[in-house]
């Protein structure tokens, strides 16, 4: 679950890690109240969306407004707010659809001396958390590990100890610090992991951390994402979750246990088991096609899931077919084939349909399918039903 | 032989009174008794709180240490919720048990990372978390694979992936190859066994002659697994990488396929793997062909 800057910057000044003074604003007025509230001479105007890029980002209702925004006053606080407010901001993360905002954040300029960069990850090496630093902040850290790997600090900590107090200061003399920035770097490092650790997340990243010319160490910007396996055990951050950021069929997946992931071909595809799934998009794009979604059904494919799954799939306008890849194990296919035409009745599919089954009892499902008297095209094996499915689609 | 999976195997199942826990330590037992008629294979399972109880014939025991005192057995299946899951691989790691094989699937990341800390250093191996187990053909079934599609043989069979380790081995079948061990070694970031564990035993182990290998998009233990095939493993590999047209930054299914930062690609896991003399199948359809080819080109 990602959540947004604001929201972040909230958890981490709660964690005790320093975060700019700050004023959230979601109308124009609140944007202005918001600068005089902060009393200083410039302050930053800042577009909430979950992607990344939002300086250089521009909206599609206002092409020259940026994301971010330097104002030195309450009344360019408020203009800003206004052309950001309820418009669709577009970033190099965003796709061309972009993201609505709907929330500002104002925040306090910052006498910057010195940008890092430092986060977060599971290291699947080691098997546990990791801080990666960088002097290079404010960059893209992926441009930054490509062309100067020197520059990338790795130091992989204990996930019952935490960050130790000797692994901080390494990293932070390695990032170049001196004086009271290395006791600042070392108490936030720690403060950084030990959230990391205490609401279970799978990212946290700060880009960049501000060094001040007084030595502090301040979050300029944060991302922070959280374990869906284990928000079980957080249900405090769960109103952080902010729908309007989601695929709205993704979400709708969510609910029935299926896993669906929109892309921007015109084949549907409904497949049991995720390693599946991935290989017959892969095979649909082999055969010359563009597959439309991933979508895993899982194990126990019920008719309820199937005809969700279907809806799901139709419901993006981009679809002119779909291919079903079932390979039935302990789920036999032809309770498979049942779910699947009960499901076809229940939403009246127009467009042309490839079903490809194996496994368990497969030869009762294709006559069942055989016999249903439904426009459904039955493939072979994978290539076959892959080829009629790319065909179809030219018919 | 085969590996990690032998006559000497005794299976218990944690969480054996749960839906998917009792259905599956039946279908494990109905294979066992089919392919070893006589043999006690299956031998019971846990559930806290049900200790003394009976169900379908398994002895159900309150705690992993006394069903292995009571039963003598060396290997645990788990099918416990994801809350609880991680505390079920430690309690099987503490009382010995030597091979532990994980299905559940959702554990947290940091939960796994606090079973992999324990675990360093003991004897016992994890295979998994979220995995469809580990058989071998005509011996024993420790997982939900469909029995009947694995045949006996000779491919050792290493994927991350469920129904595509299914279709994987259907293919096999299709062109007389079986398998003398298959295992899901799971979809999670963090995970018990290894591709490279499992090729240095498919390596030593004199029945497997060649070995398929199925990955996917995210992390880099595919690249891992080439660079040890170049080093140390001198019979034929094939390969499939499932992924190709994932969109970076997207999670597919599994919680690790998920190409990150440009890296754990498909195509960078592809030309690692082919760097290393590995058969590797474009299409999803070509496992079985690959797997004959790499055979082939040994000749």
């Amino acid at each position: 679950m990602k959540i947004h800057e604001y929201q972040a910057k909230q958890l981490l000044a709660a964690a005790g890690v320093k975060v700019p003074r700050n004023v959230v604003a979601t109308t124009p007025d609140e944007a202005a109240a918001g600068f005089t509230q902060l009393a200083g001479e410039l302050a930053v105007v800042k577009s909430q969306i979950h992607a990344g890029g939002r300086g250089k980002g521009r909206f599609k209702e206002q092409p020259n407004q940026p994301g971010v925004v330097l104002v030195r006053s309450a009344d360019t606080a408020r203009e800003n707010a206004e052309k950001m407010l309820g418009n669709t901001l577009v970033t190099i993360q965003t796709g061309d659809e972009g993201k609505q905002v709907s929330v500002v954040l104002i925040e306090e300029g910052l006498k910057i001396a010195k940008e890092l960069y430092v986060g977060v990850v599971v290291d699947r090496e080691t098997g546990g958390p990791m801080l990666i630093a960088s002097s290079e902040g404010g960059m893209n850290i992926e441009d930054v590990a490509h062309n100067t790997p020197e520059k990338i600090i790795h130091e992989a900590f204990d996930v019952e100890a935490g960050l130790l107090g000797y692994q901080a200061r390494n990293v932070a003399y390695r990032l170049g610090l001196d004086g009271v920035a290395v006791r600042n770097a070392e108490k936030l490092l720690k403060q950084l992991c030990q959230f990391f650790i205490d609401k279970d997340c799978s990212m946290v990243e700060i880009n960049p951390l501000v060094v001040t010319a007084d030595g502090d160490l301040v979050v300029g910007d944060a991302k922070v994402t959280f374990d869906d396996n284990a928000l079980f055990r957080h249900q405090d951050l769960l109103p952080l979750r902010d729908l309007n950021e989601e695929e709205p069929n993704e979400v709708a997946a969510q609910k029935f246990g299926l896993s669906y992931v929109k892309l921007e071909g015109n084949l549907g595809c409904l497949v049991n088991g995720a390693g599946l799934a991935m290989s017959t998009m892969d095979i649909i794009k082999y055969h010359g096609g563009a597959p439309a979604n991933f979508l895993d059904v899982g194990g126990g494919a019920n008719v309820e899931q199937v005809t969700e799954a279907f809806r799901i799939i139709l419901a993006d306008p981009n679809v002119k077919g779909i291919l079903v890849n079932i390979f039935g194990g302990i789920m036999k296919c032809d309770t498979i084939v049942t779910a699947l035409l009960s499901a076809y009745d229940n939403i009246g599919i127009k467009v042309p349909l490839v079903v490809r089954l194996e496994g368990t009892n497969v030869e009762l499902a294709r006559k069942m399918l055989a016999e249903s008297g439904k426009k459904i095209t039955i493939g072979t094996d994978l290539t076959d039903a892959a080829k009629k499915a790319v065909a179809s689609l030219g018919a | 032989m085969s590996i990690l999976v032998d006559k000497n195997t005794r299976i218990i199942c944690q969480g054996i009174t749960g839906k998917s826990g009792l259905f599956h330590s039946q279908q494990c037992r109905a294979y066992a008794k089919e392919h070893r008629p006589g043999e006690n294979v299956f031998v019971g399972g846990c559930t806290p709180g049900k200790g003394g109880t009976e169900i379908d014939g398994f002895p159900v025991f309150n705690t992993v240490e006394e069903a292995v005192q009571k039963t003598g057995a060396n290997c645990s299946l788990i099918f416990v919720p994801p809350p609880f899951a991680a505390d079920a691989i430690l309690e099987a790691n503490d009382a010995g048990i030597g091979l532990i094989v994980c299905i559940t699937e959702g554990i947290p990341v940091l939960d796994m990372a606090r079973v992999h800390r324990a675990m360093v250093g003991s004897k016992s191996r994890l295979i998994g978390p979220n995995c469809p187990g580990i058989i071998t053909p005509g011996v024993a079934k420790i997982g939900i694979m469909p029995g009947y599609i694995h045949k006996p043989g000779s491919v050792g069979l290493i994927s991350k992936s469920g129904t595509l380790t299914y279709e994987a081995a259907w293919q096999l079948g299709n062109v007389n190859l079986g398998q003398s061990t298959a295992i899901g070694i799971g979809g999670d970031p963090i995970i018990g066994t290894t591709y490279i564990d499992l090729l240095e035993m498919f390596q030593a182990d004199p029945q497997t002659e060649s070995i398929l290998l199925i990955g996917e998009i995210g992390g880099n233990a595919e690249v891992q697994a080439a660079e040890y095939i170049k080093a140390h493993v001198t019979k034929p590999c094939a390969a499939f990488i499932a992924g190709a047209t994932a969109p970076p930054g997207k999670r597919m299914g599994h919680a690790g396929a998920i190409i990150s930062g440009g890296s754990g690609t498909a195509a960078e896991k592809q030309a690692a793997l082919e760097a290393a003399g590995v058969e590797v199948a474009k299409s999803p359809a070509d496992m079985g062909a690959a797997v004959q080819r790499a055979i082939a080109k040994r000749k």
